[in-house]
């Protein structure tokens, strides 16, 4: 039995309220941070950040992670749930975490950071290869459809 | 403070780089990254010296060019840690481009700048192109004239750099050679004295501080840019406060006494010298020779070149009648920056003085007090007659070859 995962989910939190207000967009010269520098999260780190998912971190307005490049890319990796075998070769290389794995389990992709380098395709061990990278534009449906054989 | 003493006499016979380690040394500054160049070498290799004989606890790093060196400096700096380095001329050339990003982080990093001209043809010796050429680079600029104010102005200029109020890099100008290679009487202060007045260095933002993950240098396209550059401009216009109250600190604390416009002799000062450096100091005996054959002469010299003390000289200028910009630096095709920025600071004030432009004293050529005392004659004229008697605004003066000036009026 396949594992059921919707491909498209992006495994980020929504951006939470600013609990003081005023978003860095409207920030005047006299309210921003001096010298440029960008907090990653709300809050002071008081607990131990690495054990706690992405989607409950209290990601500051100004982390990267609320920067979309998914548009930077020209081809995608499609993700073959049936081929999978989890080794986590993806996540380990992906330069952009952008390989969502849960519990040792493969995900999804965060196409909002992917920016296609192909380099998770070029690390997949199956045969087929789980991760293929197919054009921008084509459906990912289509693209399981026209899945490469074993060789 | 570093955990071995350096015993110290009351007076010590110090040229302006010994003068500057020292200041590095008792500042107790956790990273210095620097690469030497001539004639801030010295400065470089007494402070590598104090590191090598243990008196110096924080790190020494050698780089591999004056654009790593401030690199690091700023790396070090945006980690947290009291930062230094020194440099001249090509080398500071090399790191124009991360003074920018020094600034704009606003990390309080001091560096020892000894002044030297720059190549081509390559010189080794003072002038100020090095200074000129960091003008809007948004550091805090101060200049000595001699090893004590060497000395003193670096000391200085951790604590002006670093306050909360400030937090923006801090050049320490001296001259080439004729300070840093001069060795001059110099009253240090204790180790521990000199510690407590720089006092313990305040950490903004700092990334080695894990409670509070931060990332520095980012970009900011039209959305930020401005407001960020705004707000670098607002603090440094503000930083005269807080210089004001460091010198006023260390003049109680040594008796010694700066002002950010240096002024010597220009109450009843009809005619007036505008220099830097060591040459303010020379201007200083012949605006005293030509007071004896009853020319009231003074200097005035803004020891701290950013941020311009335009109000202050505006002010001083109001009742005099004629006077001499003096650039040290090629100026470019143009005025020269002191002959810019004084007839500037003039123009939206009474005061009109006949103002000239001399550009003097490159690549080392000596400016001497007999020369300065005709400079100081030619103002005379000028002043009597109410314009400019040359027919020309800029003139170089102590050039060979035939007379150069510009801009004729």
């Amino acid at each position: 039995m396949a594992k059921e995962k919707d491909l498209s989910t992006r495994v980020v939190p929504e951006l939470a309220s600013k609990p003081d207000g005023k978003s860095i967009n409207e920030m005047g010269w006299d309210e921003l941070v001096p010298g440029a520098a960008v907090y990653s999260f709300d809050g002071n780190i008081d607990y131990a950040v690495a054990h706690v998912q992405p989607e409950d971190r209290r990601y500051a307005e100004t982390n990267s992670i609320n920067a979309y490049v998914g548009d930077w890319r020209v081809v995608k990796p499609v993700w073959n749930v049936d081929l999978c075998i989890d080794c986590q070769n993806c996540w380990l290389y992906c330069p952009d975490t952008s390989i969502i794995s849960r519990e040792k389990e493969m995900v999804g992709i965060d196409y909002d950071h992917c920016k296609g380098c192909g380099i998770c395709s070029e690390v997949c061990p199956t045969n087929p290869k789980s991760l293929v990278m197919f054009a921008e534009t084509m459906k990912n449906e289509d693209a399981l459809n026209q899945w490469p054989q074993k060789q | 403070m570093n955990s071995k003493v350096m015993d110290l006499n009351n007076v010590e016979v110090w040229d302006g780089n010994m003068a500057a380690a020292q200041a590095l040394r008792q500042a107790d500054v956790d990273v210095v990254a620097a690469y030497p160049i001539t004639p801030s070498t010295p400065t470089v290799e007494n402070y590598a010296g104090f590191h090598a004989n243990g008196y110096v606890d924080g790190e020494f790093v050698m780089v591999e060019s004056e654009h790593a060196a401030m690199s690091g400096c700023v790396g070090a700096a945006a980690a947290g840690g009291r930062v230094a380095t020194a440099t001249s001329s090509q080398g500071f050339a090399l790191m124009v481009e991360v003074l920018y990003q020094a600034s704009g982080m606003r990390l309080p990093i001091v560096l020892v700048q000894v002044n030297r001209a720059l190549a081509a043809p390559l010189n080794v010796n003072g002038d100020h192109s090095d200074m000129y050429l960091g003008r809007d680079s948004g550091w805090i600029n101060i200049d000595a004239c001699n090893p004590q104010e060497a000395y003193d102005i670096t000391l200085m200029g951790f604590k002006i750099g670093e306050h909360l109020d400030v937090r923006l890099p801090v050049i320490a100008n001296q001259d080439g050679f004729m300070t840093s290679h001069t060795a001059q009487n110099v009253i240090p202060l204790e180790d521990k004295v000199a510690c407590d007045f720089v006092g313990e260095y305040k950490q903004v933002n700092a990334m080695l501080d894990f409670s509070k993950p931060v990332t520095h240098g980012v970009q900011t396209e039209e959305n930020w840019h401005f407001e960020h550059k705004a707000k670098q401009h607002d603090a440094l216009m503000r930083s005269p406060k807080v210089i004001d109250e460091v010198f006023a600190e260390f003049k109680a604390l040594t008796g010694r006494e700066y002002k950010r416009l240096e002024t010597y002799k220009v109450d009843d000062a009809e005619v007036v010298i505008v220099a830097l450096g060591t040459t303010y100091e020379s201007a200083k005996l012949a605006a005293d020779k030509m007071r004896e054959e009853g020319v009231k002469a003074g200097v005035m010299m803004p020891r701290v070149f950013r941020p311009f003390p335009l109000l202050e000289i505006c002010e001083t200028l109001q009742n005099v009648k004629a006077v001499c910009c003096m650039d040290r630096s090629a100026p470019g095709g143009s005025v020269g920056a002191l002959y810019n920025e004084i007839s500037g600071a003039l123009f939206n004030s009474p005061a009109r003085p006949v103002l000239q432009n001399v550009i003097y004293g490159l690549g080392g050529r000596d400016m001497t007090i007999d020369t300065l005392c005709d400079i100081y004659k030619d103002l005379d004229k000028d002043a009597k007659a109410g314009k400019l008697t040359s027919g020309k605004i800029q003139r170089f003066v102590g050039v060979r070859g035939p007379e150069l000036g510009f801009y004729n009026v």
